[in-house]
């Protein structure tokens, strides 16, 4: 392989664009934040974040938008990600893992159910104490 | 505590994130087995006092939740690095932006794993906001640089997930000999 110009950078960019284009893709779009503070990062939401890419790709799913923010308050429970799909409640996950990720992409974004083990509505003790 | 020395390199890069930089430079340096990382920002700054106190795990410049007593990001960087025979300093002036800088001793028993860096490259360019994070990436007399800007301009954003899969692959080709 070896290391890419971006020249190559943007001839893919190209070429992806066509093949979505051609597809009848939602404008809905489905917004996936994960925590990416100190608590975050420990507790492996690159990992998450890394497994959310490669699912996402793997599904054949373009109508998401991936970003991140710092701590959301959910320490005790990171990596945390907030999914909002339009449609559906925008829920916080807890201890979203690699394999809980995929569950969310497989579950939450294709087929609009939640995955109630995992979703969090309460922020760490020492805030709201 | 962090996993890996990029995990550290992600905390303190979204540190300047949060004190509102518009601009992060950063140095990545390997070589002779040792890892020297240089982090500045033009964030809001800290003043003398508060630049002590970041170093106290018991501290937290946070104001987003209140009633939190901790701040574990650079606690956990001075004691990891201060382990694996490497060394932290901070410098910072209110108003004009932060200066971290840290470093491994790669052959040290206690360093621990470098970590996935193209994944961490590409963490600090995904939070929202228009900033520049510029990566200078040195390893053994090679090196390369990419600026998240040429990143936004070639791909037209970094927030659609296809976008991100191209950063992706084009941050870990980076990293090939």
């Amino acid at each position: 392989m070896g290391k890419m110009t971006l020249e190559e950078l943007r001839k893919l960019r190209e070429e992806k664009k066509k093949i979505v284009e051609k597809r009848d893709v939602s404008d809905k779009n489905v917004m996936i934040i994960v925590g990416m503070g100190t608590c975050g990062i420990a507790a492996g939401a690159k990992q998450t974040l890394d497994a959310f890419l490669d699912e996402l790709d793997k599904r054949d799913i373009h109508n998401v938008v991936v970003k991140q923010t710092g701590c959301m308050g959910f320490c005790a429970n990171e990596p945390t990600v907030e999914v909002k799909k339009p449609g559906m409640p925008d829920i916080v996950y807890g201890r979203v893992d690699d394999k809980i990720a995929r569950k969310i992409v497989d579950r939450h974004i294709i087929q609009s159910r939640l995955v109630n083990e995992h979703v969090f509505d309460k922020p760490s003790t020492d805030i709201v104490g | 505590m962090h996993f890996a020395v990029s995990d550290f390199l992600s905390d303190i890069a979204q540190n300047s994130i949060e004190a509102g930089s518009s601009s992060v430079m950063i140095e990545y340096i390997e070589g002779d087995g040792r890892l020297e990382v240089y982090i500045s920002d033009n964030g809001k700054g800290m003043d003398a006092e508060t630049v002590e106190r970041v170093k106290d795990p018991f501290y937290t410049g946070g104001h987003k939740h209140d009633g939190r007593k901790v701040g574990l990001g650079i606690p956990f960087l001075i004691q990891a690095a201060e382990a694996a025979g490497g060394g932290f300093e901070i410098k910072s002036e209110p108003g004009y932006g932060t200066s971290v800088y840290f470093s491994f001793d790669l052959t040290h028993i206690d360093c621990p794993p470098r970590g996935n860096l193209p994944s961490a490259f590409l963490s600090m360019m995904l939070f929202p906001g228009d900033y520049e994070l510029g990566i200078r990436r040195k390893k053994d007399g090679s090196e390369y640089s990419v600026q998240r800007s040429e990143l936004v301009e070639t791909l037209g954003n970094l927030e659609d997930v296809d976008s991100i899969l191209l950063a992706r692959q084009y941050l870990t080709s980076l990293e090939e000999e």
